[in-house]
Parts: structure tokens; C-alpha cells; sequence
């Protein structure tokens, strides 16, 4: 199984990458950007084949390790 | 008194923290390597600067599951000192031992500078030598030092005088929330801090300042050990 976890600092959160990169985007032109937000994406392979253990495992995985869950946020997807 | 200075792979301010150590107070100090499952012969834990693991993931993040980290959760909270310098503050707030988290500095600039600091809890094992209120001088080197904690945790940090340091007013090098640079756990014998006090402990290196954060230290173990002062 293939699991692809995102993980962004939180909407309340300072992200100054993402506020440099809007700043980047709004003087070459791309008036239109709004709410830059820069994280991290991460995929790995998964020995397994049971769906909800494997959601379980990584739940730990992003709580304990991926994110900083004070000021981070994740989401993941399963495939396979 | 007996010190430890964790070397994670990628540390680089365990020499000076060593260094500090001996120079300051002359007390026995020993590099301990990450892998070390045994802290009990240590009084205080210096957690030094560096990038350990690289900072890869995010600062900290992989050196708070090293073998180490474990025994150094125990002596918190057994009441021992520890001390987290930099990237030891982003390690003891990665591993919880302190409240909050450091962001990339709001400038995204990499701050190397001299910092001026307001002494805001001169109760600590770390601070009791400073007065209330006082002005020190005691260098930064850090991208992402930037503290943050949410409101109820800010609330709490006040009600209890975790803060310890703060940046003056208006120098704030990294946006971090309230302008702090350094704060203690409940008890008061974990302190994390951005500014690095090793690094001015000689007048040759352009302060003193962070000497007595060492012997601040050692007074107050001595107390508590009923050791004469100069011994």
C-alpha cells in the first residue's frame, strides 16, 4: 500500500515562506494569489493490505514524527 | 556537580558548552554521545546548538526519539537541570519537555547577531544571579528561532512565570510571539532558549553576560546539597 501525507503549518499559524512567496508572486505579476501556504509532502510504501491498520499506523506516524501538531497540520491518503 | 553535554550527530556548540562549563565554574563536564541509555551520574543536561539529524523534517524533530532523549525526559523529571540552547531548545520543545514550537524566523534570515535580553525571571535554577528586569547581552545564531505557542498555552506561560527572557523591545530578530526568546517548564528546572549564553562567558568574546547563567546554576545546586561555597 502507498500512503502520501501532507503536512502544512496551521491556517492561524505565521508561515513566512509562504508569505515570501506570495510577495514573489504578486511582483512578477500573479495579482490573483492569495493564502500562501508551503508544507511538506512525504510517500512511502506500506507492507501491509489492511486499510484501517494501516490508517491507524499512520495517524502515530504524523502525531509523533511527520508533524509538529502545535503548529502543523496533516492529511494523508492510502492507495492501493 | 557533575554536567553532561549531549552530542547529537550534526551538534556544533557542544565544545563551547563544555568549554563554558569548565571556564565558568570548573566543574566536571562530560561530552555524552546520543546513544546513551544511563544520565544518572549527571546533575545538570546541557542541550547544545547545532543542526542535529540535520534538521531534516523540521528542527529537532528526529533528535527527540534518540536513545538519549528518553533519560533526559527522566532527569526533568526527577528534577534535575536542563538546559536547552538553540537547537537543544527546539529538541526539548519537540519532545514536549517545554510548551510551543520555533517557526522559520519571520524575515527568513538566518540571525547571527549580538541580542540584548530582558532577564524577566530571575527565579530559576538558571537565572537567579541576574536581577528582575535586567538588561544582558548575549549573542543569537539561529534561522528559526521564531517562537510560537497559542493563546491559552501564552496565558498559562504568564500565569506561572515561565517566561524567562525576552528580546528588548523593538529588537525583536525573529517575530517570536511576545518578543520571547527563553522559557522554563512549571517546575522551573527545564529552560529552553535561543540566545546562546556559552558564547558570552569572556569579555574577549564581546560579553560576559551568560557567565551567570553557570553559576547561577551551581549555587543553587550547592544549596541544595548543603556543599561550601568554594569547595
Amino acid at each position: 500500500m502507498k500512503a502520501t501525507v501532507y503536512v502544512t503549518i496551521k491556517q492561524n499559524v505565521l508561515d513566512p515562506q509562504g508569505a515570501a512567496v506570495e510577495g514573489a508572486l504578486h511582483s512578477m505579476g500573479f495579482q490573483e494569489v492569495g493564502k500562501v501556504r508551503i508544507g511538506k509532502y512525504l510517500e512511502f510504501e506500506l507492507d501491509t493490505t489492511d486499510r484501517l491498520e494501516a490508517e491507524q499506523r499512520v495517524t502515530l506516524m504524523c502525531e509523533k514524527l511527520l508533524a509538529n501538531t502545535v503548529i502543523e497540520d496533516y492529511r494523508f491518503e492510502l492507495e492501493g | 556537580m557533575k554536567f553532561a553535554v549531549i552530542v547529537f550527530p550534526g551538534s556544533n556548540c557542544d565544545i563551547d558548552c563544555y568549554k563554558a562549563v569548565e571556564q565558568t565554574i570548573g566543574q566536571p563536564v562530560d561530552y555524552v554521545w546520543q546513544t546513551a541509555t544511563d544520565l544518572s551520574a549527571y546533575d545538570a543536561i546541557i542541550v547544545p546548538g547545532g543542526f542535529s539529524y540535520g534538521d531534516y523534517l523540521r528542527s529537532g524533530a528526529i533528535a527527540q526519539f534518540a536513545p538519549v532523549m528518553a533519560e533526559v525526559v527522566k532527569a526533568a523529571e526527577a528534577g534535575k537541570y536542563v538546559l536547552g540552547i538553540c537547537n537543544g531548545f527546539q529538541i526539548l520543545t519537540e519532545a514536549r519537555l517545554l510548551p510551543g514550537a520555533l517557526r522559520r524566523n519571520k524575515n527568513l534570515k538566518f540571525r547571527c547577531h549580538s541580542a540584548l535580553l530582558e532577564v524577566v525571571n530571575n527565579e530559576t535554577p538558571f537565572t537567579n544571579e541576574y536581577s528582575k528586569g535586567e538588561i544582558i547581552d548575549v549573542p543569537i545564531a539561529h534561522g528559526e528561532g521564531n517562537y510560537y505557542c497559542d493563546e491559552t498555552t501564552l496565558a498559562q506561560l504568564k500565569a506561572n512565570n515561565q517566561i524567562v527572557f525576552r528580546y528588548v523591545a523593538g529588537a525583536n530578530p525573529n517575530g517570536s510571539v511576545e518578543d520571547i526568546a527563553g522559557i522554563c517548564n512549571e517546575k522551573g528546572n527545564v529552560v529552553g532558549m535561543m540566545p546562546h549564553p556559552e558564547r558570552a562567558v569572556d569579555k574577549l568574546l564581546g560579553s560576559e553576560d551568560g557567565k551567570r547563567m553557570f553559576t547561577s546554576i551551581l549555587n543553587v545546586w550547592r544549596e541544595q546539597h548543603g556543599a561550601a561555597v568554594n569547595s
